[in-house]
């Protein structure tokens, strides 16, 4: 902001008044937030940084016994272990954009209280945060991917690999996006916190992480875009279709997920920077 | 001299009780007058911050049609009664909040400090946390870089600068956020009461860097405070906040000297005592006076103190009181242990001496603990009364300075 520049403070805010040139003076705070996040997690502990693929190594293995083991739900013929985990490091990436931004204005009041500056930054840090989090956990998948095909079974990549730096943002910008609509309500309405935070759990049954999409498809019969109700479904479905080589890639499916990301992303934001200026007096 | 915040018809109305279940309906009928285009309903019931009032409506105005104008270089201080709506002019100013009507026009930057060290996280080094903070405070990672040293050694920390600030006394955090928050160049300073933490030494390094700040770097400060001597000291200008409204803006000196003379026409040198604050299931207050009522400096008074004790195990009362300034400076503490009398009453009496406080407006804190120190009943500025003077046996008629006026042995040589 130059030295004479003029601001005003009124109550008076349009729809779409967002201060991006703000938010840009400002990214030097979101790289600090990012740095805070990370080293909160691992300063005092022995094993450090490796808690970020520790989790998704027990949950996939609890996976493949349970799921896999003992229910015998078939994966296509994909190693149980890979198929499983290739579901949670995406999901785990969408699931954790969300619920913490839903929770933005409750986990950062005291902050939010006592300091000016644009709030945006707050839940961008967290999709910043958690990236680099899915990128150690990615390279865990792709490690665990190298074994698997050197091994010589039988998993084959093929061209939709280019398209998941955009199923990446895709899951950022719905995590996020949605997060930023119930953030806006958890100022307020605090049972919704609770809510969300076992509703996440219950639309995981609903995605094809624990099950291949196909069993969906011959239970469904004709009717099975009915799953793509859940627009997180494409995106997971994609990925694992670029990496194994099976299940679908549904054009149609994946472009209706890109809508909606883009569209729970605009509204969020409206929203979120609606709230913004007065959640302090509700919250 | 060029303006540099203009504040217009500022409002800021909050909502009374609890935002619960009912809220939800009044939300309902805001948004359907908003998508009608019509004004907030509830704007019209709402009242003025009056706490004496008992609340008719659910909301209130916090603050009702603020309208100043601060001068590029001007140090404003904000001073009012605790509740009369500085800190809600503040958080708007801060842009914590937003206002419910009106404008506030700046030129440049805002920073605000209602609180030193926000944001710093305990398990990172007292270097990352300079970095974190002043980037919360609005700098960028190379104004920072270019300070550090500076911020290090005004913060006197070098020694543990990579030390977790967990491991910090919370004296040293202070210095440490302090430190960050004087290093900002921002056009515009809001300061709420920082100065009022640390020890005495930290205080003069705080308050001389306040001064600097505000005298040399022709900078605008907005300064709030209960502090009178604070004010006097650093403020060119004020205004005096009541009842969410200005009620007067002037020089410093004159602003300070309205508001002592406001404050001291609610006194209460007897309480009452059938308000439920002075009775609980251990004791109650039968008396608490100050006698006579409106003291004379020429003369002794005194503070009774009348407590019926509801608890029979209670062998007597520890009586305590601290006697406060008008600018919030404990002027001395007092207190004994008395016993219970055969009604199952204590009774005390504290006499103060005549030709020992200056005059002005006091105000009692009180503490009652049992034989043991166990504290059963505190209470803040209960009591306040003004010590007087009718006539004076010299040529000066102003204000003597001070906090006490001992009659002192003159002799013409």
């Amino acid at each position: 902001m130059s030295k004479n520049s003029i601001n005003i403070i009124s109550s008076k805010r349009g729809l779409f008044s967002i201060n991006f040139k703000e938010i840009w003076q400002y990214r030097d705070l979101l790289t600090l937030f990012v740095k805070r996040d990370f080293i909160s997690v691992y300063k005092q502990t022995v094993l450090g940084p490796t808690w970020f693929v520790i989790q998704p190594i027990l949950t996939t293995f609890i996976y493949t016994v349970i799921f896999g083991g003992i229910a015998g739900i078939g994966t296509d013929g994909i190693p149980k272990f890979l198929f499983y985990l290739a579901g949670i490091t995406c999901w785990g990436y969408f699931s954790e954009c969300f619920l913490k931004t839903s929770n933005v204005f409750v986990t950062n009041t005291e902050l939010f209280g006592k300091v000016y500056f644009p709030r945006m930054i707050a839940p961008l840090s967290i999709v910043v945060s958690n990236l680099l989090k899915f990128t150690v956990q990615f390279i865990l998948f792709i490690v665990a991917y190298c074994y698997y095909y050197l091994t010589g079974t039988n998993v084959h990549f093929n061209w939709v690999l280019t398209m998941v730096p955009i199923l990446i943002l895709l899951t950022a910008l719905m995590g996020i996006g949605l997060g930023m609509v119930i953030s806006s309500l958890t100022t307020k309405y605090k049972d919704l916190r609770f809510l969300i935070a076992f509703g996440v759990q219950l639309v995981m049954y609903t995605t094809p992480i624990i099950y291949p999409f196909s069993l969906i498809k011959n239970k469904l019969g004709e009717y099975y875009w009915l799953a793509y109700f859940n627009p997180i479904t494409p995106i997971i479905e994609s990925f694992k279709y670029a990496f194994f080589g099976k299940g679908t890639l549904d054009l149609a499916g994946l472009t209706f997920s890109a809508i909606f990301a883009i569209v729970v992303m605009i509204v969020g934001t409206v929203i979120f920077n609606k709230v913004e200026k007065s959640f302090m007096d509700t919250v | 001299m060029s303006w540099q915040i203009k504040v217009e018809n500022l409002s800021k109305m909050y909502r009374l009780g609890e935002v619960g279940t009912g809220s939800l309906t009044q939300d309902l009928n805001r948004f359907w007058a908003k998508i009608r285009g019509k004004e907030d309903p509830y704007s019209k019931v709402a009242l003025t911050n009056d706490r004496t009032q008992k609340a008719k409506s659910d909301f209130v105005w916090a603050l009702r049609d603020i309208n100043f104008t601060v001068n590029q270089g001007d140090v404003l201080g904000i001073v009012g009664r605790n509740g009369a709506g500085k800190s809600t002019l503040l958080k708007v100013l801060s842009k914590i909040t937003s206002p419910t009507e009106g404008t506030i026009t700046t030129k440049g930057r805002i920073a605000s400090l209602l609180e030193v060290g926000t944001g710093m996280h305990p398990e990172m080094t007292a270097r990352e946390n300079i970095y974190l903070n002043g980037a919360i405070l609005g700098m960028t990672k190379k104004e920072i870089t270019s300070k550090f040293h500076d911020i290090v050694d005004f913060s006197g920390c070098a020694m543990y600068i990579d030390t977790p600030i967990k491991r910090f006394s919370s004296g040293m955090r202070v210095r440490l956020g302090f430190a960050v928050a004087a290093f900002l160049e921002p056009e515009i300073l809001v300061v709420d009461e920082v100065l009022a933490v640390g020890d005495a030494d930290f205080q003069s390094k705080a308050i001389g860097k306040m001064k600097d700040i505000s005298k040399n770097s022709g900078r605008t400060v907005l300064f709030v405070s209960h502090n009178m001597v604070a004010v006097k000291s650093l403020c060119k200008t004020g205004i005096l906040i009541e009842n969410g409204t200005v009620k007067a803006q002037d020089t410093a000196n004159n602003i300070v000297d309205l508001y002592l003379e406001k404050a001291s026409e609610n006194l209460t040198p007897e309480i009452n005592v059938i308000d439920p604050k002075f009775e609980n299931d251990q004791i109650k207050f039968e008396t608490l006076t100050v006698y006579p009522k409106v003291p004379n400096i020429s003369e002794d008074f005194e503070i009774k103190f009348k407590i019926k004790l509801h608890n029979d195990g209670l062998s007597g009362l520890n009586i305590a009181f601290d006697l406060v300034s008008s600018q919030e400076v404990i002027v001395f503490g007092s207190g004994l242990f008395a016993e219970r009398n055969t009604d199952g009453y204590v009774e005390a009496t504290c006499t103060i001496p005549k030709n020992f406080l200056n005059t002005g407006v006091y105000y009692l804190n009180i503490y009652i603990s049992n034989e043991s120190r166990r504290n059963l009943m505190s209470l803040n500025e209960v009591v306040s009364f003004e010590i007087i003077e009718d006539n004076r046996d010299y040529n000066y008629l102003g204000k003597v300075n001070g906090l006490i006026r001992p009659q002192l042995n003159w002799k013409v040589n």
